[in-house]
This record gives structure tokens, C-alpha cells and sequence, in this order.
């Protein structure tokens, strides 16, 4: 068994060497863009040196030809990596499991299904193994110091122009994903002005990032970017406070992970209070300028 | 123009399913099937772009038992203006359904194949880039926003920070995320209306080849109960106690 782990920045290296570690089998890393010193255990750092990500048909096809090698192929779970991975399995024959959050044996895992209600386990039948692993379910990794590196050419030829380029993370905050706090805001917060003052307020005070229900982001006053949830951003963070949220199966797909889950809401009975650590039934408009106030450094 | 719009049958999302306690399969508590509610988001696209385009021709297409003959007859009654089952009992995972459908999509030839991003059952997200694989043609997930004009696909789809677009030449793939637009509703007697509509029904041209296979279903773990605090001030200290704010 050898593992190639698709990074597409520097930032990934970490959480997918968890991966590594937990997978049992040597590793090498393919980072797309930017460099990096440190491989967190991996044999060889390939630097791919990529100014921008390139479209999935393009991308899948210069993955594909450095993974000849290798029995898996494994990347973060993110939206980038889902738009390319499965293309990826169909090149190398592979078959793929999607959000990975445990390592059983090196062809058997686990995964979340119907918006993490059930634990499915999962045999590959094929040789070859193609996975994104949901990386927050594995331990830190340690890093081991300079990696070897070695510079790969990536082909990776495309039928699709980007004619406006990706948006990039708002405001300074910590990427949702990675943020070890995250502050979301649901229905009930009144305008995009309103989300900002106290969700993001409530996340600044803590240095913390922005998560949002679909009804927010369907609403237009929270951006599609922080939707957490079955079919939005899936966090694991220290500390997660949810506001004005029900707690509905698919808005718990993405955050009952959670190390510490608080919520607040009006309503008692929600749903969302049966995953908390702390329930406040509090109005948010008193209670979050009340956390603020106490919480800011 | 030509789109087609694969279709699956999918529990309610709203019913609570659980896994049976011997692992073998799921509990969806004798809830109702509906179609997966991305590929109606998909559906709904293909129809307004024929409502602007009368020559757009819409194929919904299903890959499963005879009991998707109900969620086709509904995508009829959407606006679909043929559909096919395509039969069998057989377990299909979604490098085989993208098999079947491009087996499909070589014999119909669309200029676009319109797709949900995931199937809110088992939430793969992969079965509409392996197809695009299978066929070499360029793609767009995530869709927030789709014109068709010229021979070309003009996309705009959300990405992890935000949104970005892309161009490409038809025939391409396009999986719908949930801000493209919202379906319209459609009540029985629209559905009983539709019945004139051609559904074809015929056996599969490959092979379900499994890659994967599941083996058990488990309960997720459950949470420690936690508690109610009496004010935002208690709160705070048991944050604090907890090590989890400063
Ligand atoms: C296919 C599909 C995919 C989905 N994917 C996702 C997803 O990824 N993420 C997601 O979040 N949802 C998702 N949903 C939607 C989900 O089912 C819920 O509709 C949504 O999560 C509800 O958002 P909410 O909690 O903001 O709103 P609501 O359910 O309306 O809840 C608002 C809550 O705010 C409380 N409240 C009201 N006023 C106040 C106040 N002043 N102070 C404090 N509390 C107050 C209420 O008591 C209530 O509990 C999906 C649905 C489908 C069908």
C-alpha cells in the first residue's frame, strides 16, 4: 500500500497527514499550489506549483498521471475536491468513497449517509482506492520536519474557461472548516446588516469564523459559502454556538462533531438543544450583544 | 436542444431514517419516496429553459425499480416531456449508474445532461462527474446559475469561498446545488394529467460492475446529554470552566 494525498494548499498538509497516519501505509503528498517545508510524515512532497486550480476535467486528468503509483488517492473533503475526485476514480478505475471519517482496514471505511443519521461501512472492491476524507474525525498530526520535494509537471488540459474568478474568504476570518470557533446564525436574524452585527460580531469577539442554516443563506442575508450541514460546509471546531437555529437533521450533519456545542433559541423544545453541551432559551437579540459584551478580549 | 435530466428515488429527506439494530439495512419508518430534491432542483432548471425556448426538449431518465415509475410520472408532470425507466432490481452504485448513463447519453445524445450535486440518501456527489468522465465533457458542479446560448454553458457555481464562473461548449454536465432555483409544486391532479406522456420502460445496456459495497449500518454516536444554563452569565463561566473561551 502507498497513498498519494491531493493538497490543494499548503493549509490541507496537516489534516490530511491524519489521514496518513490513520490509513497505516506510507504516503507521499501532490500539493497543487503554494509550497510547503514541513510533509507531516509524508515520503515525498510532490510540488505541483500551480498559480490557480484548474478546472476538474483539466485537473483530474494531471492528478491521474502522477497516480499511477499508488493504491490510494485521497484529498480533504471540500466542494473543490469533490468537483474532481470522482473524474479522478473513473482515470484510475477506482472505487471512490466520499467522506471518510474512519479507517477500518486499507480497503474497508466509514462514512456518513443520509445526512449522518447512519454510519455506513464501505468495502473498495477494486485495486485502487479513491477517497475524500472528512479530516476533522481523525487525531492531529505532528510535524516531522523538511520533506523531501521534488517538482511535478501537472498536464492538465481543459475545455472550460473561468471567466470570473473565484471569490475569496470574506472579511479576514478564519476559514469555517479550520476555525476552532465557529458562530451560526439561522432564520430569525433579521437582514444581511443584522447577521453581520451579531454573528459575525459574536465570531470576531471570539476570533472565530461564520457558519449559517440554509433558511439564512436562502434568505440572502447570509453568504452561500457559511452554509454548514448535509449539503453545505461540514465543521468540527472546539466551540460552536448556534443561534436562532432549530437544530433540523440536515443543519446536524454538518456540526454535531462538535467538541462543544451551545445553543440559543427561544423555543425550548427545539431540536437542536437535544446535541447541545449549554442551552440558552434566550431571545438572540439580547442575549448575543449580553456574550459579546463579556466575551470580547 | 436536447437536456436530460437523470431522476432518483430517494426516502423523504424530511423522515427520520435510522439504521436497523442488526446493521442490515435502514428503518425510514414507512416514509414516502420522493425525487432526490436535487434533481428537481435539475428538472425545474430544464423546464423554465424550455419555457423560454419551446424547442428544448426534455428526456428525465431513472435507473431502478418499477416504483420509479412514480417519481418519472411526477417529473412528467413537472414538464419533462418523455421519460425512460430504465429496470432493475439490481444494486447500482454511482460509478454504475454513471456507466448506464453514458451508455444512455451516447445513444441520445444531449446537449446537456442536468443533474443533482449529491443524492440526499447516500450523499456521494459522484455519480455526475464520473459521468462526465465516462464521456470526456467538460462540467460545472455546484450550480447557482445556468444560461444556455450559442452553443455554450455559461455557469456560475458556489465554490468554498463563494461563487465562480465558468464557460464551456455544449454537450457538457451541470449538477444543480440548492440556490438555482426553487421547483414548483405540483399537486395530483397535475400528476394524473400527465399520464399521456410518453414512459418508456426497458432493461439496462451495462452491467452494474460494484466497486463498493456496503456492508453495515450503524447508529451515529450519541452525544452526552448536556444541560440548560439560567443566564448568559452562567454561561459564560461554564464556557470559561471548560477551557473553551478565554
Ligand atoms: C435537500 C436538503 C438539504 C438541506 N441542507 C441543509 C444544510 O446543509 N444546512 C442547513 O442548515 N439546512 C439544510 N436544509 C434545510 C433544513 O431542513 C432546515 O430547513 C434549515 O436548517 C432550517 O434553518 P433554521 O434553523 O435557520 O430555521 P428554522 O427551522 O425556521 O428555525 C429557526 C429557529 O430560530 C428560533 N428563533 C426564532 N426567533 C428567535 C430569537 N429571536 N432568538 C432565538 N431564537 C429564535 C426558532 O425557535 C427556531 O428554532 C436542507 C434541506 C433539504 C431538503
Amino acid at each position: 500500500m502507498k497513498a498519494l494525498l491531493i493538497a490543494f494548499d499548503p493549509s490541507e498538509l496537516e489534516p490530511l497527514a491524519r489521514f496518513g497516519a490513520a490509513l497505516g501505509a506510507p504516503f507521499d503528498v501532490l500539493l497543487l499550489t503554494g509550497s510547503a517545508d514541513d510533509g507531516y510524515g509524508a515520503s515525498e512532497m510532490l510540488l505541483a506549483g500551480l498559480a490557480t486550480v484548474p478546472p476538474a476535467d483539466g485537473l483530474a486528468k494531471g492528478i491521474a498521471s502522477v497516480a499511477e503509483g499508488y493504491t490510494h488517492v485521497a484529498a480533504a473533503a471540500s466542494m473543490r475536491s469533490k468537483d474532481v475526485m470522482p473524474r479522478v476514480a473513473v482515470l484510475l478505475d477506482a472505487g471512490m468513497v466520499t467522506d471518510a471519517i474512519a479507517v477500518l482496514d486499507g480497503k474497508t471505511f466509514q462514512r456518513p449517509i443520509v445526512a449522518g443519521s447512519v454510519i455506513a461501512t464501505v468495502t473498495v472492491e477494486t485495486e485502487r482506492v479513491a477517497l475524500t476524507v472528512r479530516t476533522s474525525a481523525f487525531d492531529p498530526a505532528t510535524p516531522t520536519g523538511s520533506a523531501n520535494k521534488r517538482s511535478v509537471a501537472l498536464y492538465c488540459p481543459t475545455a472550460v474557461a473561468r471567466t470570473s474568478a473565484e471569490s475569496q474568504a470574506s472579511g479576514g476570518r478564519p476559514d469555517l472548516t479550520q476555525a476552532k470557533v465557529v458562530v451560526s446564525g439561522g432564520r430569525p436574524l433579521k437582514d444581511a446588516g443584522t447577521f453581520e452585527k451579531l454573528i459575525g460580531g459574536l465570531a470576531d469577539a471570539l476570533g472565530g469564523g461564520v457558519g449559517a442554516t440554509r433558511a439564512a443563506v436562502d434568505s440572502g442575508i447570509a453568504p452561500n459559502e457559511a452554509q454548514v450541514g448535509q449539503t453545505g460546509k461540514i465543521v468540527a471546531p472546539e466551540l460552536y454556538i448556534a443561534a436562532g437555529v432549530s437544530g433540523s437533521t440536515q443543519h446536524l450533519a454538518g456540526m454535531k462533531d462538535s467538541k462543544c456545542i451551545v445553543a440559543i433559541n427561544t423555543d425550548g423544545d427545539a431540536p437542536i438543544f437535544e446535541v447541545a453541551d449549554f442551552g440558552l432559551v434566550e431571545d438572540l437579540y439580547t442575549a448575543i450583544p449580553a456574550l459579546m459584551e463579556r466575551l470580547r478580549p | 436542444m436536447k437536456i436530460m435530466v437523470p431522476i432518483k428515488r430517494v426516502v423523504d429527506p424530511y423522515a427520520k431514517v435510522k439504521a436497523l439494530p442488526d446493521g442490515t439495512g435502514l428503518d425510514t419508518g414507512g416514509a414516502k419516496f420522493e425525487i432526490n430534491p436535487f434533481d428537481e432542483i435539475a428538472l425545474e432548471e430544464a423546464v423554465r429553459k424550455r419555457e423560454a425556448d419551446p424547442s428544448v426538449q426534455i428526456v428525465a431518465v431513472s435507473i431502478g425499480s418499477s416504483s420509479c415509475e412514480d417519481q418519472l410520472r411526477k417529473a412528467l408532470a413537472m414538464g419533462a416531456d418523455e421519460a425512460i425507466l430504465i429496470e432493475s432490481d439490481a444494486e447500482w452504485d454511482s460509478p454504475s449508474v454513471a456507466a448506464e448513463l453514458a451508455a444512455l447519453a451516447k445513444e441520445l445524445a444531449p446537449d446537456l445532461v442536468l443533474m443533482g450535486k449529491q443524492a440526499t440518501d447516500d450523499d456521494n456527489n459522484q455519480a455526475a462527474q464520473m459521468l462526465a468522465a465516462l464521456l470526456d465533457w467538460p462540467q460545472a458542479t455546484f450550480a447557482s446559475k445556468l444560461d444556455l446560448a450559442g452553443g455554450r454553458a455559461t455557469v456560475a457555481r458556489e465554490t468554498d469561498t463563494g461563487e465562480e464562473v465558468l464557460e464551456m461548449a455544449l454537450p457538457c454536465v451541470v449538477t444543480t446545488d440548492l440556490r438555482l432555483n426553487e421547483p414548483r409544486y405540483i399537486a395530483l391532479p397535475g400528476i394524473i394529467k400527465a399520464r399521456s406522456k410518453p414512459l418508456a420502460k426497458r432493461p439496462p445496456t451495462t452491467e452494474p460492475r460494484l466497486r463498493t459495497r456496503t456492508v453495515r449500518l450503524d447508529a451515529p454516536p450519541t452525544r452526552p446529554p448536556g444541560r440548560k444554563v439560567g443566564s448568559v452569565d452562567e454561561l459564560v463561566s461554564e464556557l470559561k470552566a471548560r477551557g473553551v473561551v478565554a
